[in-house]
């Protein structure tokens, strides 16, 4: 009965339902693992444990009762920006300390429907502004595969929580990039969906345009299984799609074959710089998938080298506005001030780390008077270019193959002191979020000094069944998911 | 009150951003945001002039709701996170002087 915590979502779920464990066993088991590795990776910021058994409980009686969904009784951590009703959300900033969220995001709605227990929230840059995690006011997290190194972000608690095996699964918001790139830096699998098939209603908002909520889980099968348990259209989110929920879970079968399906390799996204055993794995990836019956076609997307730049101008102009709310006045840090523009000066001041506010400073800029059609609306229209490419693309291949960083994790404090670096780890991500589409990012390979690697499948808008297939078909037939850091 | 267009005031949309900074953030920002600007000035590359702006991702048009009375948030739940309050309301400093 030991070692639940090791298991997958479809694992667990399959021994939840023929009984030979309980969910509280699996909770048990979670927070034991927890409690062994978490002093070293550092991956939660709150847990409360009497809750979670609670849930556990409730999950058995529910299971006694008849109920079947594959996430009941499955500990899932979440990403310290998503709201649940009676808990912090404190999105890793002082401004948000003390704060109790007093409703449901809707995928957390989702996920109580399905009778998943909500474990604890796992750390995150502040405001998911970030790629290692080291922007994070309240926490600091390591990777499980070298402690020594970043756990990518901004959802790196999230990746780092399913690779250490102190959670069976996780919820984390992408932006940019920020389920990929901790996923692949941490060698798990995470999918940003397409823009609108997951409510947003219950994020906080960092740029609306541009974020999607999605999983990351040991497996893509798993993906798949949390994926289909949080889509879906919501009245409480207007970009919200509505459109049927495919059973993503389904489709994924013991038929590892890829014939029919083409492949694109673009050739923009091998761009000088790379590392070299990044770009050796990804290669083998797709003539690994090339074995599996894969038809692998040239595509083009020239314009994508222009995504860090629109991104940083889009990203942040959302950001300033959103980020208004966090003023002293409903909730959160207060600074008394002389009068309300003292306050909030002071309060955003004293509240908010340094990306925070050079992102703030830098969206107002591109949004005020005299530079909004310089930068802003310059950029909206190089986002047209960016998605026109990818619909050019998508008319000659199913999905895109393609790495997901250009290096695997590096150490920490490698680039915390140079934004401009930082920001340009993200330009093999940032263009799935500026064109709307859907990826996952799926273990690979591993560079020389342990750390994994993940590869990058894009799909088309609302194509997620395409790229779980490829994802699928490439894991079954690779090795890459029986290794397990040793945390230490 | 810069209007010149090699760079931003830092300190001045900082204001317009109400963000107080430090005169250390003043100058570490200005040298990293310089750069950043700098930086995507590769887009005047680009002729866009013909080009429409996208604003959205997923082309969705207006989205109605019925007019109907819904259930709103816990009134003390959200009180309870204001960081001063009193008789159910929120206190801000007064903004008026009489």
């Amino acid at each position: 009965m030991a070692d639940l915590h090791k298991l997958s979502i479809a694992e667990l779920s399959d021994k939840l339902a023929a009984g030979e464990c309980s969910s509280v066993d699996a909770v048990n088991d979670v927070l034991a693992s927890i409690d062994a590795t978490d002093g070293k990776v550092g991956a939660y910021l709150t847990l409360d444990r009497a809750d979670a058994l609670a849930q556990a409980n409730v999950a058995d009686e529910r299971r006694a009762a008849g109920e079947s969904d594959p996430m009941l009784g499955v500990p899932i951590a979440i990403k310290d920006l998503l709201n649940v009703k009676g808990q912090p959300c404190t999105c890793s900033s002082k401004i948000l300390e003390g704060y109790i969220a007093p409703y449901d995001a809707t995928v957390i709605a989702k996920l109580r429907a399905a009778g998943a227990v909500l474990l604890g929230r796992v750390n995150m840059d502040e405001f998911a502004m970030g790629s290692s995690t080291e922007n994070a006011a309240l926490g600091k997290t390591s990777n499980p595969w070298n402690l020594d190194h970043v756990p990518g972000g901004s959802s790196g608690g999230s990746a780092a929580c399913v690779a250490a095996d102190e959670a069976i699964c996780s919820l984390g918001s992408d932006t940019g990039g920020s389920i990929r790139q901790p996923a692949a830096f941490c060698g798990c699998v995470g999918v940003k969906p397409t823009y609108g098939r997951v409510s947003r209603y219950g994020l906080t908002a960092f740029a609306s345009s541009l974020d999607q909520i999605g999983p990351i889980t040991k497996t893509v099968k798993d993906s798949a299984i949390l994926l289909e348990t949080i889509c879906g259209h919501d009245a409480m989110d207007s970009s919200s799609i509505e459109m049927e929920v495919p059973k993503f879970a389904d489709k994924l079968t013991s038929d590892t074959s890829l014939a029919g399906v083409k492949l694109g390799l673009p050739k923009e996204y091998f761009v000088v710089g790379m590392d070299p055993e990044v770009e050796k794995s990804v290669r083998d990836a797709v003539a690994h998938c090339e074995s599996l019956g894969a038809e692998i076609v040239d595509v083009s997307l020239p314009n994508a080298k222009y995504a860090i730049a629109v991104y940083y101008i889009i990203a942040t102009a959302e950001a300033s506005a959103n980020l208004a709310r966090f003023d002293g006045i409903r909730y959160g840090l207060r600074v008394d001030g002389k009068d309300p523009a003292d306050l909030y000066g002071k309060t955003r001041a004293a509240g908010f780390g340094s990306e925070v506010k050079r992102r703030i400073i830098l969206g107002t800029y591109v949004l005020s008077s005299g530079y909004y059609d310089a930068y802003y609306k310059k950029a909206q229209k190089v986002r047209t270019l960016i998605r026109d490419d990818f619909t050019e693309a998508f008319t000659r291949c199913d999905a895109i193959l393609a790495p997901v960083t250009p290096t695997p994790a590096y150490k920490k404090g490698e680039k915390a002191d140079d934004p401009l670096k930082m920001y340009l780890d993200d330009i093999l991500t940032t263009p799935v979020n500026l064109a709307g589409n859907c990826a996952l990012s799926v273990p690979c390979g591993f560079a020389s000094n342990g750390m994994p690697i993940g590869l990058q499948i894009i799909g088309d808008a609302f194509q997620e069944e395409t790229i779980l297939k490829v994802g699928h078909a490439y894991e079954q037939t690779t090795e890459w998911l029986a290794r397990k850091p040793e945390i230490s | 009150m810069s209007e010149s267009n090699d760079g931003m005031d830092v300190g001045y949309v900082a204001k317009l951003a109400r963000v107080d900074l430090t005169e250390e953030e003043k100058t570490l920002f200005q040298g990293q945001l310089d750069q950043v600007l700098r930086y995507v000035e590769q887009l005047n590359e680009l002729d866009v002039s013909d080009v429409e702006p996208m604003a959205h991702a997923i082309p969705v048009f207006n989205v109605f709701r019925k007019d109907e009375v819904g259930t709103s948030l816990n009134h003390d739940d959200v009180i309870a996170n204001a960081p001063s309050a009193s008789d159910g309301h929120v206190r801000v400093p007064k903004i008026i002087d009489q």
